[in-house]
C-alpha cells in the first residue's frame, strides 16, 4: 500500500454536551419557542394553583416563606453569605494551583520521578477517599486543639484547608484527564524541538489541557461554592450557620430558604455560563 | 577526502514487544548528503528516524552524530536534539500558538535567543518559504501544505545540523505536495544534510544522493538512485518497485 492516509489526529478530546437551554428551544425555531413558552406557562400556572389552593399551604408558607421572618433573618444571613463567597474565592484559587501542581507531577515521565508520582497518587487516593465533612472535623477541631506553637489556631483556616485538600485531589484528576486528552504527538514534537519534559508540559501540554477542561473546572466551582457551607459545623458564622441560629431562636425555617436563595443566585449563573462556554467552544471546533 | 560522516548508525536494532522493527541497520550519511529511505509501510523507515532523534530508545547498536555516540548512557538527549530537526507526517504544530510562536518557542526557551532576535530570524525563514503573511495565523487557519511548511521552518529555526523528514507529504492532498517538496529542494541546494523517509519515488530519485530500500526492518539494498530504481539487485526491491509502477506512482 502506497501513500496510505495519515492517522486521524484529534487533539481536542470529546465534545462537551450542548447547552440545555438551546436543546429546549432550538429544535424548530420560532414556532418551537412559542410552543415551549405556552406549555411552560400552562404547567407552571397549574402547579402554582395546585400548591396555593391546597389546605396545607398556609402552614407551609408560615414556616418557609414568611415575609416577616424573611425580612428579619435576611441581614445576618447575607452577611454570612458574604463570608461564604470570600472563603470560596480563597479556597478556589488555592485548589486550582495545588491541583495543577499535582497533575503536572503525575504527568512527569521517567524512573527518576517515580517517588514524586507515587506520592501524588497516594495523596489523591487518600483525599478522595475521606468524606469532606470528616476532614473538616479532623482538621478544624483537631489541629487547633493540639495547640502547637507556630501553627494557626483558626478553625476557619483549617476548615478551608480541609476543603482545599479534598477538592485539589478531584481537580487534579480533571487536569490529568485534560493533559491525557492532548495527543501524544504534541509531546513528541515538543521534545523533538529540544524542550525538556517540564518545558513541554508548561508551554505545550498544559495550555491545551486547561482549555479542554474549562467546563469541568467550572462545574467544580459550582460544587465548591456550595460545599464551603460545610464549615458551618466548626461554628463559623457563614450563611447556613446564621440560618440555623435564626431557626433555633424562632422555630421558623424561612432563614434556610433565604440561604438557599442566596446560593442559587450564584450557582445558577455559573451553571449557565458553563453551558454557554461549552457551546461556544463546540461551535468553534466545528468551524475550525 | 571523506572526513568523519555526519551521521552514522552501527548495527542498530529495535523491537517493539519482540516484533523486530529495525534489524542490524548500518547507515552512513556524509555532510550535505541527502539519503532517502523507501519501502512499504511498516518497513521501519519512521522508527529509524525517531531512533536517530532519540525519541525512541534503541535496543542494540550505536548512533553516532558528528563523531559522538549519542546513544551512550549519560548523553543528554535534549542537548542532542538541539542539532537535529525532525518533521512529521501529521505536521504536529501547536494549535494554541500562532505560526510565529510555534517557530520561536524552541529558539527562545531552549536556545535562549531573545524574543526580538528569534522573531527576526523566524520572519526571515517564513519569508524565504513564502509564508510571510501567515505569521499571526493559528495553524487551523492554514492549508495542509502551509502547515507542513511551517513545521519545516519550525525545525529549521533551531539551526539543526541534520534534518529528518518523516513522510512529510503523506498527509497532504495531492495538489499540495509540490509546495512542500519545493521547500525540500531548497534545503538540498543549501547543502542541508537530510534523511528522508518518503513514498514519493520520483522525488526520491530526483533529490537523493543515495536511496535505501528497507524491508522488514533491514536495509536490504542501497545505492545511487539510478542504480536502485533502474537496476535493483534484490528480488524484494524489484517487486516493491513493480507495485509502485502498477499503482501509477512512478
Amino acid at each position: 500500500m502506497i501513500g496510505s492516509g495519515p492517522p486521524a489526529i484529534d487533539i481536542r478530546g470529546p465534545e462537551p454536551s450542548g447547552s440545555r437551554w438551546r436543546d429546549l428551544t432550538s429544535e424548530q425555531g420560532a414556532r418551537g419557542a412559542l410552543i415551549a413558552a405556552a406549555s411552560t406557562v400552562v404547567v407552571v400556572s397549574a402547579a402554582l394553583w395546585w400548591i396555593l389552593t391546597s389546605e396545607t399551604w398556609p402552614a407551609v408558607q408560615q414556616q418557609f416563606f414568611n415575609p416577616e421572618n424573611f425580612a428579619e433573618s435576611w441581614p445576618a444571613i447575607v452577611g454570612g453569605f458574604w463570608l461564604d463567597v470570600r472563603m470560596f474565592l480563597v479556597a478556589e484559587v488555592a485548589i486550582l494551583v495545588l491541583a495543577l501542581l499535582l497533575a503536572v507531577v503525575r504527568a512527569l515521565r521517567g524512573p527518576a520521578f517515580f517517588p514524586l508520582r507515587a506520592l501524588t497518587v497516594v495523596y489523591i487516593d487518600l483525599m478522595r477517599g475521606i468524606p469532606i465533612i470528616l476532614l473538616i472535623l479532623l482538621l478544624g477541631f483537631g489541629i487547633p486543639a493540639l495547640d502547637l506553637p507556630g501553627v494557626p489556631r483558626s478553625r476557619m483556616f483549617w476548615g478551608l484547608t480541609a476543603l482545599v485538600l479534598s477538592y485539589s485531589a478531584y481537580t487534579a484528576e480533571v487536569y490529568r484527564a485534560g493533559i491525557e486528552s492532548v495527543h501524544e504527538s504534541q509531546r513528541m514534537s515538543a521534545r523533538a524541538l529540544g524542550l525538556t519534559q517540564w518545558q513541554a508540559l508548561r508551554h505545550v501540554l498544559v495550555p491545551q489541557a486547561v482549555r479542554n477542561v474549562v467546563p469541568a473546572l467550572l462545574n467544580g466551582f459550582v460544587s465548591l461554592q456550595k460545599d464551603v457551607a460545610l464549615v458551618y459545623i466548626l461554628g463559623i458564622r457563614e450563611a447556613v450557620r446564621e440560618a440555623q441560629i435564626y431557626n433555633a431562636r424562632t422555630f421558623n425555617y424561612t432563614g434556610y430558604v433565604v440561604a438557599a436563595v442566596l446560593f442559587l443566585l450564584v450557582s445558577v449563573p455559573v451553571a449557565r455560563f458553563t453551558d454557554w462556554y461549552s457551546e461556544r467552544d463546540r461551535r468553534r471546533k466545528r468551524a475550525g | 577526502m571523506t572526513a568523519t560522516p555526519k551521521l552514522e548508525m552501527r548495527r542498530v536494532s529495535k523491537a517493539f514487544d519482540r516484533n523486530p522493527v529495525l534489524v542490524d541497520v548500518d547507515l552512513t550519511v556524509a555532510e550535505h548528503d541527502v539519503v532517502c529511505l523507501i519501502g512499504s509501510s511498516g518497513s521501519g523507515k519512521s522508527t529509524l528516524l525517531k531512533c536517530v532523534d532519540l525519541l525512541v530508545p534503541i535496543d542494540r547498536g550505536q548512533i553516532v552524530l558528528d563523531g559522538r555516540v549519542i546513544t551512550a548512557r549519560g548523553v543528554d538527549a535534549d542537548a542532542v536534539r538541539h542539532s537535529l530537526g525532525i518533521v512529521f507526517q501529521a505536521f504536529n504544530l501547536f494549535p494554541h500558538m500562532t505560526v510565529l510562536d510555534n517557530i520561536t518557542l524552541s529558539p527562545r526557551r531552549v536556545h535562549g535567543v531573545d524574543r526580538d532576535e528569534a522573531e527576526q530570524r523566524a520572519r526571515t525563514l517564513l519569508d524565504r518559504f513564502g509564508l510571510a503573511e501567515k505569521e499571526a495565523e493559528y495553524p487551523d487557519r492554514l492549508s495542509g501544505g502551509q502547515q507542513q511548511r511551517v513545521a519545516i521552518v519550525r525545525a529549521l529555526a533551531t539551526q539543526p545540523a541534520v534534518m529528518l523528514l518523516d513522510e512529510i507529504t503523506s498527509a497532504l492532498d495531492p495538489e499540495l505536495v509540490a509546495e512542500v517538496l519545493n521547500v525540500v529542494r531548497r534545503l538540498k541546494s543549501d547543502g542541508m544534510t537530510m534523511v528522508i523517509a518518503t513514498h514519493e519515488m520520483g522525488f526520491a530519485r530526483e533529490v537523493a544522493d543515495r536511496v535505501c530500500f528497507l524491508d522488514g526492518g533491514r536495509i536490504l539494498e542501497q545505492g545511487p538512485p539510478e542504480a536502485i530504481f533502474t537496476a535493483p539487485q534484490e528480488e524484494r526491491t524489484r517487486r516493491f518497485l513493480q507495485r509502485i509502477i502498477e499503482a501509477g506512482r512512478m
